[in-house]
């Protein structure tokens, strides 16, 4: 049974693996505005998309790139606001489901904008079928393509290119990626037997003869997004627990690999932009090995069960089965919360609530790194801050002014960076202590436990995953709004940082390489990347995580 | 200056703890946030001394004060840093100042000299300088030709000759006449001299923050925030786990956390680096120089002097047919034997080198015929009536030919061949027959190849630019291994040279004298003046090397490479001692109240209080520990980049993980035996 079950587990990290260089290559082409057969093949559909929307297919420069992100983004997240607020209102809404409550509304808009997708509301009685379809979908395109654009604007800009059109890159991160790829997955997952009709619900006879009402929907074409662009966000309260979001073992692995698709192919998408594939392949693998890492630990925790039951002499040879799905076992479940956690999507298939206490502390570790491949784009661009970040420090080893891609990084660059280094445990720890001090009561556990719930909340915010850890009275006036503004400022204020750093390197005069220079594509430079992230992460975190997760675990005899 | 300042110096440690203390006023800390952090702290940890329910804590006084002197000691020895490096700065400046005293010129008006203070001279005045007098301020010789001795500058105590016009006219203020008479206009208003500048920079008074530093400086504020805000933090979730955590044990868990380490050596790195500069007797105008040193990709050397001794050496005789070389070279010493220039000396070595021997009896008593710029030759007239002459290939031909003699068939085939290989050839006769020729080599200084090899091996590409002709040239370069050359350069080819590298993003150095390099040494980004050379090019040029060695390029920029490998490997080390420190306090704070917490206590210290006073004593002893390497630098030797790193990584990176686990297992233990 183990045996077969670490099978699956290898299973999917190999086809993962086969998938992540042609991808990266297949996004790298998307993206070239130098023409070529892509362009055959999508470029009808764009030109009547670019001509709708009035589309000057110009470069931009660093500023005018971030400002036409930022606005658009803007008038979207409004429009969605409004129908969360209008939807008992708006057409399609066959069972009646009520307006959200303004902070709701607000908490949920600024969700699905930001990638992140904490869902303070249960799909099946918080929205509308027009909701869903419209808003939600909508939304969970726009965006992954958003942190897709710019994470290849900031690539382009580290690389000496010219940084590209945002509209463009938006659009073609929907037509090119996205779009075919979630058409082809909603399909297999509607073979697997998941629903995709406009009927809400369906009505079942038990054994006991009585009959219950099971919630249904247009999930197939919902799912398919909902994986591949790393938002999260369940159809379902229960997400990918619940049969109709993923029946099978099939369906559970193609949740997995769309998950993990771009964010895995992005680092060999960065190797071509900057012409030289070693560079993303040192990334990729650094990367990979903190994967496997944060995954073997959990796997390794979750066999051992909970010490409690062991000492109450109850038999757990599977592991710890609290909050899992038989369906799934122990191997999938902790593979799915590491690949959703390392991927910043934020489904689920067990609950992460009732994952061991280092079980979940991985979870918890992986959205605090935000590196370890990290969300559809925004994990790239934080993943070469934290190269950019070892370079400098690697650099002055070498006794030289340190130079990242042949560009010198010099104080400019690093006051920015230094910026955005800061905002993620300001986002994370300071808001989770207010959580604790003045709002107490609406955590469910007190303790180690309680700590860890609110910690985790903010951590799922502030690194746009949007998994829960549950157990909090979550739709209060408090948690929407804080959590609101922590997905605001954590998506967007590193892009503002990080899309200025891009500009700022642009603007330089390239450096010749020579053998003077820090080599950023060997080895050695890979285990430095890795110390730093790590180093860098534990040093902020390690005392909450002793506080929560630690202290729960050693305290568990 | 050499050695004017050794590390140990008393008087100088002295003056340093004494501006240890005056540099804790806040106002100059504010200009270093991390160690201002740890002031705010020591502030709070003696008012709870005073006051110790402050903040509702009852905490024991003996911990306060225990805390409060340790921070103040961690403040007191980061501050002993900076001020140990300015004062070797200092003191240097001291003895330069001691050499400004004021003195009399006499300013010429019209015909009559007027007596005058030195202070008064403006630019455009013209002085006499007479033998044992000092030169009242910095100028250029009009008229006359004298030697000085610059030793108040250079420390070299043999005499430079000054003379009008050319590139051996600049004279600075404070050095000594030794003999002659010099008129010199001054080219410096007071205040603005050579030797005020110099004062002020090696004092450290125009110190301005490297770019460097600033960047580097940014993460360090930027790391200390951070922990400030898991600092501030920590309590409030403590207290909803039911654990309190005193004031006091917070303040040292920051301390521990923010990089004091480095942040403390940080500006003493910086002046130190200068200063190494300093000690080097290269005179850098600003810090930024320095570090831009250590980023050249393209050295541009001068070929004379730089690379070659300049001076033609006898490398070999050629004789002619029916003759030995040894006989070449008994008749070239003959007539070099009262030869006392380089190439006339080059001759001797040879023979002595061949192991030939010369019969002294010879050339005794003979009469010397100098070479002049018509005959170009010299030689011998000997008692016994021979003639012996050596001299240009076609002068000793004719001079030959006059006595009636002829002219040997291959003279001129190997001749030629020296003149192709780059080489000087001279010929060597004895009345009317020609014995054959010396072959005169421009000759590579010993050891550049290894240096030309390190320098490739570091990344640096070097330029060789001469005046001699392309084969010359080519044979040079080969011989000392530099990777390109300019032929037949002009001033303008160097300019044009440097704009060609810098166009590829490159940063060039390079070194001249003269007033025609100025503009190369503007434009270059690290241009070296010799301190022998013209006003003008000690201007354009952003250091001066006062020895006017040329080839101290070459560790100007490994001063410069030092410079930033020790602010990373420090750094690197500060923020790897953290991870020691956590697995101190942090067991240290939650074992009451969490008894498991036990487990985290990998070094077993002995109790909470000792875990944390081990922490902070460790973070504030490592800071003097370290001081010395902020002063040399961390050891250098030229390789390539990716094992410069593995080695700083393993020494800087992996030490900084392993030794503050042992330094606070020590301290602990150490604190056990004395309680």
């Amino acid at each position: 049974m183990s045996m077969f079950a670490y099978i699956g587990v290898a299973l999917t990290l190999l086809i993962a693996l086969l998938l992540a260089r042609p991808m990266g290559a297949y996004i790298s082409r998307a993206f070239d505005y130098t023409p070529g057969k892509l362009d055959r093949f999508f470029g009808p559909l764009e030109k009547i998309i670019y001509k709708l929307g009035g589309i000057r297919q110009n470069n931009q420069t660093w500023k005018q790139y971030l400002v036409a992100l930022l606005v658009s983004n803007t008038v979207i997240v409004l429009i969605v606001y409004v129908i969360f607020r209008l939807q008992d209102k708006l057409p399609l809404n066959p069972a009646g489901i009520a307006a959200m409550s303004p902070d709701l509304a607000f908490n949920t808009a600024i969700s699905f904008l930001t990638n992140t997708n904490l869902q303070h509301y249960s799909g099946e009685s918080g929205l509308s079928l027009f909701s869903q379809m419209s808003a939600i979908i909508f939304m969970m395109f726009i965006s992954p393509a958003t942190g897709i654009a710019a994470s290849i604007a900031f690539m382009r800009g580290l690389a000496g290119k010219p940084m590209g059109n945002f509209f463009v890159d938006l659009v073609r991160a929907i037509t090119r990626i996205l779009l075919p790829l979630c058409v082809v997955a909603a399909l297999i997952f509607i073979s697997q037997g998941v629903p995709q009709t406009l009927h809400t619900s369906v009505t079942a006879t038990t054994l006991e003869g009585t009959q219950q009402q099971i919630g249904m929907g247009p999930i197939g074409s919902f799912l398919a997004i909902k994986e591949m662009g790393n938002n999260g966000g369940g159809f379902f309260g229960a997400n990918s627990a619940h049969p109709f979001e993923n029946p099978d073992a099939i369906s559970n692995l193609l949740q997995m690999l769309l998950m993990l698709l771009v964010p895995i192919s992005l680092p060999f998408t960065y190797g071509r932009i900057v012409g030289n594939p070693k560079q993303g392949r040192i990334l990729f693998v650094s990367m990979a090995i903190m994967f496997l890492i944060m995954l073997s630990s959990s796997l390794y925790a979750e066999h051992q069960g909970n010490p409690l039951i062991n000492q109450l002499g109850l038999q757990q040879s599977a592991g710890s089965m609290e909050g899992k799905e038989v369906r799934f076992g122990i191997e999938e479940s902790s593979l799915y919360s590491v690949v959703t956690t390392a991927s910043e999507t934020g489904a689920v298939n067990t609950m992460h609530d009732t994952l061991t206490p280092i079980g979940g502390m991985i979870a918890l570790s992986n959205m605090m790194l935000n590196t370890v491949f990290g969300g559809s784009g925004v994990g790239m661009m934080n993943v070469l801050m934290y190269a950019i970040i070892s370079v400098f420090l690697s650099g002055l080893m070498v006794g030289r002014t340190p130079e990242f891609l042949g560009r010198k990084v010099e104080g400019k660059e690093m006051k920015l960076i230094a910026v955005t280094l800061l905002i993620q445990p300001l986002l994370i720890l300071a808001p989770t202590t207010i959580a604790l001090m003045v709002f107490p009561n609406t955590i469910s556990n007190p303790g180690y436990h309680g700590l860890t719930q609110a910690l985790y909340e903010f951590t799922s915010s502030a690194a746009n995953n949007g998994s829960g850890f549950e157990g909090l009275g979550d739709n209060t006036v408090f948690w929407n709004l804080s959590t609101g503004i922590v997905m605001m400022l954590a998506r967007f204020f590193s892009m503002v940082t990080l899309l200025a750093v891009a500009g700022s390197m642009l603007a330089k005069t390239p450096v010749p390489e020579s053998s003077g220079t820090l080599r950023t594509d060997q080895a050695l430079f890979g285990s430095v990347f890795i110390v730093v992230v790590v180093v860098v992460g534990a040093l902020t975190f390690f005392p909450a995580l002793v506080l929560g997760p630690i202290a729960e675990q050693l305290t568990l005899k | 200056m050499k050695n004017q300042a050794s590390v140990m110096n008393r008087d100088l440690i002295t003056k340093a703890l004494q501006q240890s203390f005056v540099k804790l006023n806040p106002l100059l800390m504010m200009k270093n946030p991390v160690m201002f952090v740890v002031e705010v702290g020591l502030l709070i940890s003696v008012l709870l001394i005073f006051v110790p329910g402050a903040f509702g804590d009852s905490i024991s006084a003996g911990f306060n004060i225990a805390v409060s002197i340790i921070l103040l000691l961690t403040i007191l020895f980061a501050n002993f840093a900076e001020a140990l490096a300015e004062g070797r700065g200092k003191a240097q400046a001291d003895s330069l100042k001691k050499t400004k005293k004021e003195i009399t010129a006499r300013k010429l008006e019209g015909e009559r000299i007027v007596e005058v203070p030195s202070t008064s001279l403006r630019k455009g005045d013209l002085v006499v300088v007479h033998q044992g007098e000092m030169i009242p301020g910095d100028g250029e010789v009009v008229k006359g030709l004298a030697s000085v001795d610059e030793s108040a500058i250079t420390g070299e105590s043999a005499p430079v000759i000054k003379e009008a016009g050319g590139d051996f006219s600049s004279v600075t203020g404070g050095t000594m006449v030794i003999s002659d008479e010099i008129t010199v206009r001054i080219t410096s208003d007071p205040g603005e001299s050579f030797m005020d500048r110099m004062i002020s920079l090696v004092e450290g008074a125009e110190r301005q923050k490297t770019p460097n530093e600033i960047a580097l400086n940014t993460v360090l504020i930027s790391l200390t925030i951070i922990f400030l805000i898991v600092v501030v933090t920590l309590p409030f979730m403590a207290q909803y786990l039911g654990i309190h955590i005193p004031i006091p044990v917070l303040i040292s868990l920051l301390v521990c956390l923010i990089p004091t380490t480095i942040g403390g050596l940080l500006s003493a790195i910086g002046i130190a680096g200068m200063d190494r500069v300093t000690r080097f007797n290269v005179l850098a105008m600003s810090g930024k120089a320095v570090e831009a040193s250590g980023d050249i990709n393209t050295i541009i050397l001068d070929k004379t002097g730089t690379i070659t001794y300049g001076n033609r050496m006898a490398s070999e005789f050629v004789p002619t047919d029916g003759h030995t070389a040894e006989e070449v070279g008994h008749w070239a010493a003959v007539s070099s034997a009262q030869d006392e220039t380089p190439e006339g000396r080059s001759v001797l070595e040879l023979m002595k080198k061949q192991g030939w021997m010369i019969d002294q009896e010879l050339p005794y008593g003979a009469e010397v015929v100098e070479f002049r710029a018509e005959t170009r030759m010299s030689g011998l007239n000997l008692k016994d009536g021979r003639k012996v002459r050596k001299g240009a290939v076609d002068a000793v031909k004719n001079w030959v030919i006059e006595q009636g003699g002829h002219v040997p068939a291959s003279l001129q085939a190997s001749s030629d061949r020296i003149a192709t290989a780059g080489g000087t050839p001279l010929a060597v006769a004895v009345d009317d027959v020609i014995y054959g020729l010396i072959y005169l080599k421009d000759t590579v200084k010993a050891g550049m190849r290894e240096r030309f090899e390190q320098m490739r091996s570091m990344g640096i590409k070097t330029i060789m630019c001469t005046g001699d002709n392309p084969l010359t040239a080519a044979t040079i370069a080969r011989e000392a291994g530099v990777d390109d050359y300019i032929a037949e350069s002009t001033p303008e080819d160097k300019i044009a040279v440097i704009r060609r590298e810098q166009a590829q993003g490159k940063l060039v150095a390079m070194t001249g004298d003269g007033t025609n390099d100025a503009p190369a040494l503007a434009q270059a980004d690290v241009g070296i003046a010799m301190n022998s050379g013209t006003v003008a090019a000690k201007e354009a040029a952003n250091m001066i090397d006062l020895d006017s060695d040329p080839s101290k390029i070459i560790e100007v920029v490994a001063i410069g490479k030092q410079l930033l490998m020790t602010r990373g490997s420090l750094t690197t080390f500060s923020i790897a001692n953290d991870i020691a420190k956590y697995f101190a306090i942090i067991p240290a704070m939650f074992m009451v109240a969490i008894p498991q917490m036990q487990v985290l206590n990998v070094m077993n210290l002995h109790s909470p209080t000792s875990a944390i006073m081990s922490a902070l004593i460790f973070n504030a002893i490592i800071i003097p520990i370290l001081i010395p390497l902020a002063m040399k630098g961390v050891a250098y030797r030229p390789m390539s980049s990716t094992r410069l790193l593995r080695r700083n990584l393993f020494i800087y990176g992996l030490g900084g993980v392993i030794v503050p686990f042992i330094g606070i297992k020590l301290i602990d233990m150490l604190i056990q035996v004395m309680i």
